[in-house]
């Protein structure tokens, strides 16, 4: 196993809450380093401090290597840097718009302020800027809900951090 | 034990014990949408406690990790300040308490972005982000309680009149704020008086609402000793893993 091959199986392992990008595509896999006798250590950060994803993730990152031919995997875990919705590339934040979830509209950075309601969402379905905040928090950590008023379809919003 | 260690534990406990009050929320908030708010912003907090408590552990270099810690202390070994123990009462004491903690983090994390301890300075960077989001949600509850109607203004004014004297602790510096702040691992917790009035301002602003004159009041949670709400509080946290030692979910 090279490290090419190494980023291209853990390209495949899909985020457990949000399966339509990969732990890739998400910004999670910081470092993948292989040594010459097929022992992979994987640096991973987590989203949310909290996200009780992260397990899951490590676990999963460990079968999908060693089913690769990883001899041994070890997982470690940093925090510098946090991880922010920048590392979503537009490849990723494209797959999420067609999977339903309104990318981060924003940089990081640039979301900032203390009064913060999100106005101007584009509805991942119809592309209409007439939505609304329904919930500043959703189904997981990362996400918030929403709804468009011309569709009227629900949806979820990465938000941006 | 090093001073280091309790100026870490008054952080990692203030998120921890904070989480654990906001998680006796789950299921009965008023709205589906504040339910799960609140139990997300516990969530956060849970999930810095235990960064916090590892490196706590690792400081202390006896093996206890964040279960250890978190579990098996005794009351006197918590150092949370007493404001985050207390009782959650109405939806408008509980939304204040997290918009007064959420603004104090902020300025604190803030400034640990300088501290000597890279673990810790990369555990206040990530934890910033989600503070932010807690103060901007618990500020707009706030002023839409506080300027909101008859009623939910007298709650909002009741649940500052209880929580304020006890935010006076916070900023009351003792040995373990000296110690972190002349080795760098972080500020004395009175440097950030200021800026975390400066956080408040606007919202108070909006909400109708002032801050407090000071008062002699100062409670002791800094230093273990604890209010009578603690005991209660750790019994129900602590209960699985004291029956059960060593369980895993």
């Amino acid at each position: 196993m090279n490290n090419a091959q190494a980023w291209a199986t853990l390209a495949q392992v899909p985020d457990p809450e949000v399966p339509v990008l990969s732990v890739v595509d998400l910004g999670i896999v910081r470092e993948v380093e292989v040594a010459d006798d097929d022992c992979v250590a994987v640096t991973l950060t987590p989203t949310y401090s909290g996200c009780p994803a992260t397990e899951v993730i490590q676990e999963a990152v460990v079968q999908a290597l060693k089913k690769a031919g990883a001899r041994t995997v070890k997982v470690s875990t940093t925090l510098d840097p946090p991880w922010t919705t920048d590392w979503i590339t537009p490849e990723a934040a494209e797959k999420l718009r067609v999977y339903g979830i309104a990318p981060p509209h924003l940089r990081a950075a640039d979301a900032q302020t203390l009064h913060f309601h999100p106005k101007n969402i584009a509805c991942p379905r119809c592309g209409s800027l007439n939505t609304q905040r329904l919930s500043a928090f959703g189904a997981t950590a990362c996400k918030a809900l929403h709804r468009c008023l011309d569709c009227l379809e629900p949806f979820e919003h990465f938000k941006p951090i | 034990m090093d001073k280091r260690i309790y100026y870490v534990l008054r952080i990692a406990d203030a998120c921890l014990i904070h989480g654990q009050r906001l998680g006796e929320w789950c299921g009965h908030a008023p709205i589906v949408e504040e339910d799960i708010a609140l139990t997300n912003v516990a969530l956060d907090h849970i999930g810095q406690a235990r960064a916090l408590l590892t490196l706590a552990g690792e400081l202390e270099g006896r093996g206890r990790d964040e279960d250890a810690l978190a579990f098996l202390r005794q009351e006197r070994e918590y150092r949370n300040p007493t404001m985050l123990e207390l009782p959650n009462g109405d939806f408008a004491r509980t939304v204040l308490r997290v918009f007064l903690w959420a603004s104090f983090m902020k300025v604190l994390c803030k400034a640990l972005a300088t501290s000597t301890n890279a673990q810790l300075s990369a555990i206040a960077a990530k934890s910033l982000k989600e503070v932010r989001y807690h103060q901007q949600h618990s500020g707009d509850w706030v002023v839409r309680l506080g300027d909101g109607t008859e009623e939910s203004a007298r709650r909002m004014s009741d649940a500052l009149a209880l929580l304020w004297p006890y935010a006076a602790e916070w900023f009351a510096d003792d040995d373990i704020d000296r110690d972190a702040q002349a080795s760098g691992l972080g500020p004395a917790w009175s440097t950030l008086e200021s800026d975390w009035m400066a956080e408040l301002q606007p919202v108070f602003e909006a909400a109708k609402l002032s801050p407090l004159a000071d008062t002699p009041f100062r409670t002791t949670g800094k230093r273990g000793v604890h209010s009578e709400h603690m005991g209660y509080l750790l019994a129900e946290m602590q209960t699985l893993p004291r029956a059960f030692p060593g369980a895993v979910w």
